[in-house]
């Protein structure tokens, strides 16, 4: 169990590994930038798989989480505090280090939060936003869970398209790189393509092992049990709700590292990426990817969202993604890894044989 | 002072009294029956024992402890387990697992540990799963360890159920009526296996429909009719009782 475990992970990395040579030997570089974006996307699928799979809990506001991570990276890496130099609480931050002098595109001088302390504030935001949202809506089931998450979505997507701080409908631009340790930063600058794939790729490589150790672990036995029969996982010693609350939180904290990178990556982001129709695309990966199969959906995110992104669906994008998920539920409802191509062509064949059935009596 | 004493335990759906004002005690290392006709109110009465209902009334002292109205996996920590009427395996898991499920309240590995894989949790999950195939063996399913859970046959999903709730490592063990549904020779093995639990140190408390079980194996016997106790003995104290044999077996108007 546990070689087989670090085994796929290698795996999964030799993967990413290949692919990269393959664009550089196909002469295809610039692959690697929709492929980088397709890996933030690709965590939030995998948070959101665990808690549709494991713990049995749909969300439609995952991409609300993405956005409250990336635009509170971007807001604060952004956000102007030079003329605030000397005010206390500003002049105390600066001399802890969390803030960072900058040109800007005119060659002014600017201060603003420093990446790392931003991402942290990313991280903590989705984190106290999850939870607090988590502990009511938790309780409802079913149609009413996805009603309510719907609605957080919602909600998410008007600020950010209202709000003028935030941009409003343009959202946010020149968020500077995050430079993670010397000589390696996320951003799209073309001489940084390569390291920011491996970054990207390292970072779902790494969410995967974490997602894999938790599901192989007590609290993943624990979730299947919820999942499998909840009144007897409560009998059992199981705290339901505070277990279902923290695989939210954790897939909502996913999401927000997803967002939060990928708004350095592209230097910005605009209140889109919070949009309703985002997060209907995510659960479309997951069930697609087979609820529950963390490597189904990796696979699902990253050949979706790279087509996507390279713009092979056109205008039809989101009806690619509605016939995707409607096709894989009619023929394989527990996504394409669990598909097996023997069984609907036994059924073919079986009504083929079959002699034809005589005229119904009137 | 008993392992359990409940007293004036009351529950209502709407207009009707499923149970009404119970009192009884079980003493620790005994095993006591209760018994009563259909719809008379034990099941009702052990979901609110196990927190998975809340009575409208009453209390439930567990150890001394009150548990009435706690949830079930709090009750469940205090040390008090039980199996269902209609068996609630865990689906997709496989026998193993179940049982391993039940080593919940006895081991504490929790997200962070499970993610990062923390070393101190490699000896725990060998430790569950040594107690959970011991628990196998116990029951003598141990060769069903990897088959899916919800693929045994019946009776061999009860003993999966049992595993599981006896790996919890309880004081009290409920069990909802476990003959059902199981032939005669698993009757006797059963009633066998109840012995061995009772001599394990567990005490158990039984709903039960299988007269011959009941009067086998139990210390103490305790009657509902209607919602409420009509008499609480020694079995052959209960089986001579006028008003339990009125109730079961009507009224004599001939």
């Amino acid at each position: 169990m546990l070689s087989s475990r670090y085994a796929r992970i290698a795996l999964f990395g030799a993967a990413v590994v290949l692919v990269q040579v393959a664009t550089q030997l196909g002469g295809k570089p610039f692959f690697l930038t929709q492929l980088t974006m397709s890996a933030y996307y690709t965590l939030v699928a995998v948070g959101l798989s665990l808690l549709m799979g494991y713990a049995g809990q749909i969300s439609l506001g995952h991409a609300a989480f993405f956005a409250i991570g990336g635009y509170a990276s971007g807001y604060l890496t952004t956000f102007d505090l030079s003329p605030l130099r000397e005010e206390g609480l500003v002049a105390l931050l600066g001399r802890a280090g969390l803030l960072v002098d900058r040109a800007d595109l005119y060659g002014g001088q600017t201060l603003a939060v420093h990446p790392w302390a931003a991402f942290a504030v990313a991280i903590v935001l989705s984190l106290a936003i999850a939870w607090a949202i988590g502990v009511p809506v938790l309780k409802l089931k079913g149609h009413y869970l996805a009603m309510a998450t719907l609605g957080f979505g919602t909600i998410v997507y008007s600020v950010v398209l209202g709000t003028a701080r935030f941009g409003a409908a343009d959202g946010l631009s020149s968020v500077p790189p995050f430079p993670l340790v010397a000589g390696l930063a996320v951003s799209g600058a073309r001489a940084d393509r390569v390291s920011n794939y491996y970054v990207a790729w390292g970072l779902v490589a790494l969410g995967l092992m974490l997602l894999v150790n938790l599901v192989e672990s007590r609290v993943g036995r624990a979730l299947r049990a919820i999942h499998g029969a909840e009144d007897a996982a409560g009998s059992m010693g199981v705290d339901v709700a505070r277990f279902k609350l923290k695989t939210f939180v954790l897939s909502a904290v996913l999401a927000a590292v997803g967002g939060s990178f990928l708004t350095h990556f592209n230097g910005g982001i605009g209140p889109g990426e919070a949009a309703v129709m985002k997060s209907v695309r995510y659960v479309a990966i997951v069930a697609v990817g087979g609820m529950g199969s963390l490597w189904g959906t990796v696979a699902t995110s990253v050949a979706l969202n790279f087509l996507s992104l390279r713009g092979y669906f056109g205008t039809l994008d989101d009806a690619v993604f509605g016939v995707v998920l409607l096709v894989v539920m009619l023929t394989s409802p527990d996504g394409i890894l669990r598909l097996d191509p023997r069984v609907p062509v036994k059924a073919l064949l079986a009504r083929l044989r079959k002699p034809n059935r005589p005229e119904e009596a009137p | 002072m008993a392992l359990l004493e409940v007293s004036g335990l009351s529950k209502r759906f709407g207009g009707l009294q499923a149970v009404g004002n119970v009192s009884f005690k079980v003493e620790k290392g005994t095993v006591k029956a209760l018994i009563g006709p259909n719809g008379a109110g034990k099941t009702t009465l052990f979901h609110l024992l196990s927190g998975v209902l809340a009575p409208d009334a009453g209390t439930v002292a567990f150890n001394g402890r009150s548990i009435h109205g706690l949830p079930a996996h709090r009750v469940a920590a205090l040390g008090l387990s039980r199996t269902f009427q209609h068996i609630r395996l865990f689906s997709q898991m496989t026998a193993l697992e179940n049982v391993k499920v039940g080593c919940h309240v006895q081991s504490r590995a929790g997200f962070l540990a499970g993610m990062f894989h923390l070393p101190w949790t490699w000896t725990e999950e060998r430790e569950i799963a040594r107690r959970a195939r011991a628990e196998l063996d116990f029951l003598g399913i141990a060769a069903l360890a990897d088959a899916e859970a919800t693929s045994l046959s019946y009776g061999q999903q009860r003993s999966v159920e049992l595993a599981r709730a006896l790996a919890a490592g309880p004081e009290l063990l409920l069990l909802d009526e476990p003959a059902a549904g199981l032939n005669m020779r698993e009757t006797v093995e059963l009633s066998k296996l109840i012995g061995r639990i009772k001599d394990r140190g567990v005490t158990v408390l039984i709903v039960e429909h299988d007269m011959g079980l009941v009067m086998n194996v139990s210390d103490e016997v305790a009657v509902l009719s209607y919602g409420e106790k009509i008499a609480d003995a020694d079995p052959r104290a209960v089986q001579k009782d006028p008003e339990v044999i009125r109730v079961y077996l009507g009224e004599d108007d001939a």
